[in-house]
Formats: structure tokens, C-alpha cells, sequence
């Protein structure tokens, strides 16, 4: 634990000195404070923020994830050489990451909120948002990771990335919807929550929809949750599987990171 | 001490190391030569525990390679090509190593003046050279003193006034006990400052024997002619 702690606190001061890291940060600051400054409604500003961090923190975890263990492959190398386990580099190279990848999220939005939004009414819902985000960080850093370890090739593993972010952020709904028009004869209800399980981007927005309860947004999958399960246990088996979602990826990777050659 | 006993390693058809056995003795420096794609920096990374080989042990002062990894604490390796976390600056990557390796040595002031590194120690690594970021890996590879130093074409990227420099500390090492294992294409270098050689060719050991036992028995004085020679007759 103690080294984890080390290379977390090096991870950290290399990643936040990053230009990706600053650039990232200015996005959420604009985009919260455009937001909170021109909508008079605190609570529709963080519905539009969610639709937003939705597609971009899982696109940029991915690509971001990919790129700086690629690029940290001679760092790994230089680290192994020092007296250190491989699992207590993995957790902190991923820590380091994943944690100012969430700082600049967190910091983006919560800025803008306290100077213009409605503090008082919806603070409740920002930490929502805030918990949806980064969990979705902290997700698709460990898919990335697993990704970039499984390929050595750089421009390869990018583009699995891209696909992944595509699948699950485009893709998959179409495919939901195709699912349930061509056996909309049958009760596909079951098969609608699995689906929606087996995608974390999907899960997210269920898990903060139905605080929301807004049930014009929720869509098909969010229905089918809120019907089945109601609002709390939905929320409770949504939070679960985000919580399940950042430990398989993160056990397929760092088992490959144990016995990889450097 | 470093023994190795019938390590093999395969990169998915690849074999790259066949079988593999050496004994590097204490105390004195070891040459790995061989051309490329011999399978050099292969048997290294396997000492280093950077190469999980596919069969065969390594062990270093007696602990097995792989198992605990504390035995990383008595060496010292200066890799091939060296590369750092871009952001962080030269002076904060020492720092980090040396808290890593629970160590407060300080770093050697000859060996920063004869570099020329005292003005680099505050730049970040984005903006080093190749040859300076190699200086970088020498002063950590030496810092701390340790007892096995693994150097893996060291020479390659320096000036002249820096690589006769780092000779004489290879040399100063040796002088002090110290166990170097040490590749290079420079046949001169090796010359200079190895006891013995190890000679790798499509992943196998070739030759292992003392340098002037070889240069005695081939009746020559130029350890690249002898060299050249081998590389033929294979």
C-alpha cells in the first residue's frame, strides 16, 4: 500500500502537468458554466450537463487510458528495474490516471455550479452526477488499460478503443431498439435488462435518471429498470454493476500486467 | 552472483533465448555480445524480472528470479533506450527513485559536473536529448551503490569526452568489486573493460570464457577480428 502510494503521488504530478489534463478541465468549465450562467433552471442545466459527460468521459478515458500506458511503457520498464511489485505499480500507474482524470471532471463542474448555479435546491443532484462521472472515469480507465495491454501495437489499440466507445455509446442503443422491434411480440423485458447491464455508458444514465425520474429521458432500458425494479432497488442494481463493471476489466488487466514481458 | 540454468524464452513463434546456461562471476565484468536479434537484451530483461521466461531459473545472490522482488535492490541497470514521464523533471525522477528505494544517497557531484548535467537537473525530460537522457540512466544506475550493475549498450548515445568518462567509471566500479554485465557493438570497449564473454547467437551460447584465454588461443590481439571471425564460421 505504501508504494502504491508512492507511484500514485508521481503519477499524479506527471499527469496533471499534462496539457490533455488542462484542455479536459477548460471543456467542463465551459460547458458547466455556459450551461449554469444561461439556464435559469439549475436542475434542466445538469440533466443537459449529464447528456453531455455521458459520450465525452467515456471517450476520453478510453482514448486518454490507451495513450499514457502506451506511452508509459519505458516509465514501467524504468520502475520494474527498481525494487517494487508489479501489482502496486499497476494500482498506481491506474490510480494515477483515473484520479486526475476525476479531479478535472469534478473541478469542471462544481466551479461553474457553486458561482451560478442553484446551490441551495440542487446540490444533491450535482453529487449525483459527480458519482456517475466518475464512476464512468474510473470504468472505462480499467477498459482502457486492458486494452493497451492485450495490444502491442499503439495505433491497434487506439482503434479498439474508438470501437468500444462507438459500440457502447452509438451503437448499442440501435441495437437495443432493433432487439426489442423484432421480438416485440414476445415479453423481451428480461433480455432488455441484461443488455442493459452488460453496458456500462447505458447503466450510467439509468443509475441517474431515476433520481431524476424524468421518464421522457429515460428511454426503453430505463423504463424497463424503473418497472421492474422501482426507483431505489433500480438505482441500488445499477450502482452494483458500475461498481462490478470497474473491477472486471481491472482484473483481466492486471493479471495480463503480472505476467507481461517489458 | 548470478546464475542461469537452462532458461528459455519464446516471443509467440520467436525462440529467443534456447536453453539457456551461464554463470556470471562476482566481481568481475561480463561482455554479452552477439549481433542483432541475438537475444541480448532478452537474457537481461530476464535477470531484471522484465521478461517472464517460458521455462528455465534464474537466481541472483541466491534468490530465485520471480519470486520476491527485493533482490532488485542490488542492482543497477542502464537500459538501451531510456525514456521517462515527459512532464516530470530530471531532479523529481531521481527524487522518486531514491524514495522508492527507501535511499537518501546524494547524487555523485563529479559525476554531475563531468556530464555536464548540473543545468539539466530542472528541465523536464521533454526537453533532454537522447544522449543527455542516457547520462540520466547512468548517474541512477551508479547512484546507489549496488553490487550487480547491468549496462545494456551504454555507449551508444554518448559524446566522446562522455563515453571515455563513463569508461573510467565502469572501470572504477570493476576496481571496487563491483559484478558488470555489459553489452556493446564497439569491440574496442568491450576489450577495455571485460574479464569475460558471453557470446549469444540466435539465442543460444556460443561461446562463455575468459577474453584473453580467447585471444591467446586464437592467436590474435584484437578482440574484434576473433569476433568477426566467430560470426563467420556460424
Amino acid at each position: 500500500m505504501k508504494l502504491v502510494n508512492k507511484i500514485f503521488k508521481y503519477e499524479l504530478s506527471n499527469v496533471l502537468r499534462s496539457r490533455w489534463m488542462i484542455f479536459y478541465t477548460l471543456f467542463f468549465l465551459a460547458i458547466s458554466y455556459s450551461l449554469f450562467a444561461f439556464t435559469n433552471d439549475s436542475g434542466k442545466a445538469i440533466l443537459s450537463l449529464m447528456n453531455v459527460i455521458i459520450v465525452v468521459i467515456p471517450l476520453v478515458s478510453l482514448i486518454f487510458g490507451t495513450m499514457y500506458l502506451y506511452n508509459a511503457r519505458e516509465f514501467v520498464e524504468m520502475m520494474l528495474c527498481q525494487p517494487i511489485d508489479r501489482k502496486s505499480l499497476y494500482f498506481g500507474i491506474y490510480l494515477g490516471t483515473s484520479v486526475p482524470l476525476s479531479l478535472s471532471f469534478i473541478f469542471g463542474i462544481l466551479l461553474p455550479f457553486i458561482v451560478r448555479g442553484d446551490v441551495s435546491e440542487q446540490f444533491g443532484l450535482l453529487i449525483l452526477l459527480i458519482v456517475t462521472g466518475v464512476l464512468l472515469t474510473l470504468i472505462f480507465t480499467s477498459i482502457a488499460f486492458f486494452i493497451s495491454l492485450i495490444n502491442n501495437d499503439k495505433v491497434k489499440g487506439l482503434g479498439f478503443s474508438i470501437i468500444i466507445w462507438l459500440i457502447m455509446s452509438v451503437i448499442y442503443d440501435g441495437f437495443v431498439l432493433l432487439v426489442i422491434y423484432i421480438f416485440k411480440d414476445y415479453p423481451v423485458e428480461n433480455s432488455v435488462i441484461v443488455m442493459s447491464v452488460l453496458n456500462p455508458v447505458d447503466l450510467g444514465r439509468i443509475f441517474f435518471m431515476l433520481k431524476f425520474d424524468v421518464s421522457a429521458m429515460m428511454g426503453y432500458t430505463g423504463a424497463v429498470f424503473q418497472k421492474f425494479f422501482g426507483n431505489t432497488l433500480g438505482m441500488f442494481i445499477s450502482f452494483i454493476s458500475l461498481i462490478l463493471w470497474i473491477f472486471l476489466p481491472q482484473y483481466a488487466a492486471l493479471k495480463n500486467f503480472v505476467k507481461k514481458d517489458f | 552472483m548470478i546464475s542461469i540454468v537452462n532458461l528459455e524464452k519464446k516471443f509467440g513463434d520467436l525462440e529467443a533465448l534456447k536453453n539457456i546456461n551461464l554463470e556470471i562471476e562476482p566481481g568481475k565484468v561480463t561482455a554479452i555480445i552477439g549481433p542483432n536479434g541475438s537475444g541480448k537484451t532478452t537474457l537481461i530483461k530476464s535477470i531484471l524480472g522484465l521478461v517472464k521466461p517460458e521455462g528455465g531459473k534464474i537466481f541472483v545472490n541466491n534468490n530465485l528470479v520471480n519470486g520476491d522482488y527485493s533482490y532488485k535492490k542490488d542492482i543497477g541497470y542502464m537500459p538501451q533506450v531510456a525514456r521517462y514521464p515527459e512532464n516530470l523533471k530530471v531532479i523529481e525522477v531521481i527524487n522518486m527513485i531514491k524514495d522508492l528505494r527507501n535511499s537518501n544517497v546524494e547524487i555523485d557531484n563529479d559525476l554531475l559536473e563531468a556530464f555536464n548535467l548540473k543545468v539539466e537537473l530542472n528541465k523536464p525530460f521533454r526537453t533532454l536529448s537522447g544522449g543527455t537522457r542516457q547520462k540520466v540512466s547512468a548517474i541512477i544506475a551508479f547512484m546507489f551503490d549496488p553490487q550487480i550493475i547491468i549496462l545494456d549498450e551504454p555507449t551508444s548515445g554518448l559524446d566522446p569526452i562522455s563515453s571515455s568518462y563513463f569508461k573510467d567509471l565502469v572501470y572504477k566500479e570493476k576496481e571496487k568489486g563491483k559484478t558488470i554485465i555489459l553489452t556493446s557493438h564497439i569491440m574496442n570497449d568491450i576489450q577495455e573493460l571485460s574479464d569475460s564473454l558471453a557470446f549469444l547467437l540466435e539465442g543460444k551460447i556460443r561461446f562463455h570464457g575468459s577474453i584473453s584465454s580467447l585471444l591467446k588461443n586464437q592467436e590474435e590481439n584484437r578482440l574484434e577480428r576473433v569476433i568477426a571471425r566467430m560470426m563467420m564460421e556460424n
